[in-house]
């Protein structure tokens, strides 16, 4: 294939000599990782910020443990411990219990660490958001005879959203922009898609500027959307 | 300080942790340690200079950059805005790629380039971490500075102003200062990310800490145990940078109290 005489829009096209197609895969991929380790972290944060605030001294205690790992240590490192290490051990476990071996793929992985990492982050947003929540408005949510599970949802979390929402945008972006991370095990998101049609063509700086355009798109149409959802949950109260 | 008593239930964790650390340290291989440990320090040092020089770098351009967001002309402010926004929004491992495969695809072609003195740091993979680093510890840290600027009170600098100070004595004397000392907190979390983000230099082929366990890796065929170390090395280093902006912040506000 001679790469080296076609024009921009060539090269950038969807169908196969151009390599645009490729990189809108990457994009969804991207996308797919990064939403599904999003909301799989949101869970985990709720989790934590309720043990946090409500748990035994023990489940407080490896709570922190928890979020001062994650925090502390790179998630590159993370990434390769969740890729290589724990499917070994976990066969090895298997094994030994007569079972077989289980595959960890890379976009199971991928969400898998994405998830942790975000968890670990929102477990301290979610937590300090709940703590603004003024203790008379759970307190009257149970004299009125409400029960924990219902509370939660009825007073708690549309309470604590206007305090929780800027975090949690934060997190979507750095959540879009670890998945990026995931290029070094080998799977094709947007920046390895990026990477492996620059080095088929030679056009590095055309097709990594291109990613980082997709990149940019998406946090800011992101940024838009956590606008809206901020200007909703904070309707009615004094826009200062 | 008071010695506390350890309540029970953390000294059984305590226990069951340091049980866990005794059975790693006794039924795993560490005997490459030994060969590897010249290699290993070498990996450390490259992590620590990268971070404190693109920390420190990072910092002096993200000062213009918060400080022109903040009181700039228009279009200053705007181009400042701008990089911010970009480094902000696409990861940095595209950076360092954008900058080393990409701009350093294009340095061969200019001409002059080749011959000047430049040459030799071009062909290596360092000054391209090193400005990836500093750029986006530049582009995360000016966003917080402009908040810093932002917030310091008014009436310091009309005060500073009424008394005929010069305007580059008064940010050097009031509103730098004050400015730091507001961000100083958040500094502790931006330098551990920028701790995290070291090993991502390795993808080009910089020989930090995480790139010689990744040739630990290769050559052993181990799975746990350099990775588990190379966790602990980050965790360490992470531990040292809280406590030295521990122990930085209560100088700081011992100073600010006057004493």
């Amino acid at each position: 294939m001679n790469y080296r005489d076609m024009s921009m829009a060539e090269l950038l096209a969807l169908a196969p000599p151009g390599w645009g197609g490729v990189l809108l895969d990457g994009l969804w991929l991207s996308l797919q990782v990064a939403g599904g380790g999003y909301l799989l972290g949101l869970l985990i944060g709720m989790a934590g910020a309720a043990g946090k605030l409500s748990g035994g001294p023990v489940i407080r205690d490896l709570l922190a443990c928890y979020t001062t790992v994650i925090r502390a240590v790179p998630e590159l490192v993370l990434i390769l411990l969740l890729y290589f290490a724990v499917p070994e051990a976990l066969n090895q476990l298997l094994v030994m219990v007569g079972q077989g071996e289980v595959e960890i793929g890379p976009f199971a992985a991928g969400i898998a660490v994405i998830a942790l990492v975000q968890g670990a982050y929102a477990t301290e947003v979610m937590r300090g958001a709940i703590r603004a929540i003024p203790d008379g408005q759970i307190e009257a949510a149970y004299s009125l005879g409400m029960s924990a599970a219902k509370t939660f949802r009825r007073i708690t979390l549309p309470a604590m959203l206007p305090g929780a929402l800027p975090g949690l945008s934060n997190l979507w972006l750095i959540a879009t922009k670890d998945t990026a991370l995931l290029a070094v095990v080998g799977f094709t998101e947007l920046t390895l898609a990026a990477r492996q049609a620059a080095g088929a063509t030679k056009h590095h700086l055309l097709f990594l500027c291109a990613a980082g355009v997709l990149y940019l798109l998406v946090s800011l149409i992101s940024n838009l959307v956590f606008k809206a959802l901020e200007r909703r949950a904070t309707r009615g109260m004094s826009h200062g | 300080m008071a010695e506390r008593r350890l309540p029970p239930h953390r000294l059984v964790l305590i226990a069951i942790v340091g049980l866990g650390v005794t059975m790693m340290v006794l039924q795993m291989r560490w005997d490459w340690l030994l060969d590897y440990r010249d290699a290993i320090l070498g990996g450390l040092w490259l992590t620590l200079v990268l971070l404190v020089t693109t920390s420190v770098a990072g910092f002096l351009l993200a000062i213009p950059l918060g400080l022109v967001q903040a009181t700039g002309p228009r279009p200053l402010a705007w181009l400042a805005r701008c990089f911010c926004t970009l480094i902000r929004g696409t990861p940095l491992l595209l950076q360092i790629w954008l900058l080393y495969y990409g701009l350093g695809s294009l340095f061969p072609y200019l001409p002059g380039v080749r011959g000047s003195w430049l040459w030799p740091y071009l062909t290596e993979a360092w000054p391209y971490a090193f400005v990836a680093l500093t750029l986006s510890f530049a582009g995360y840290e000016g966003e917080v500075m402009r908040g810093g600027f932002a917030g310091v009170p008014r009436g310091e600098l009309e005060a500073a102003r009424s008394l005929g100070m010069h305007p580059l004595t008064i940010l050097r004397r009031i509103w730098l200062p004050r400015a730091v000392q507001r961000v100083l907190p958040t500094l502790n979390g931006e330098l551990i990310i920028q701790l995290k983000a070291t090993p991502l230099v390795a993808t080009i082929a910089a020989v930090d800490t995480y790139a010689v366990f990744g040739r630990i890796r290769q050559e052993t065929y181990l799975v746990y145990e350099p990775l588990l170390l190379m966790a602990l090395i980050y965790l360490i280093l992470a531990g040292l940078i809280t406590l030295a902006f521990g122990a930085l912040e209560r100088s700081w506000s011992r100073r600010a109290a006057g004493d």
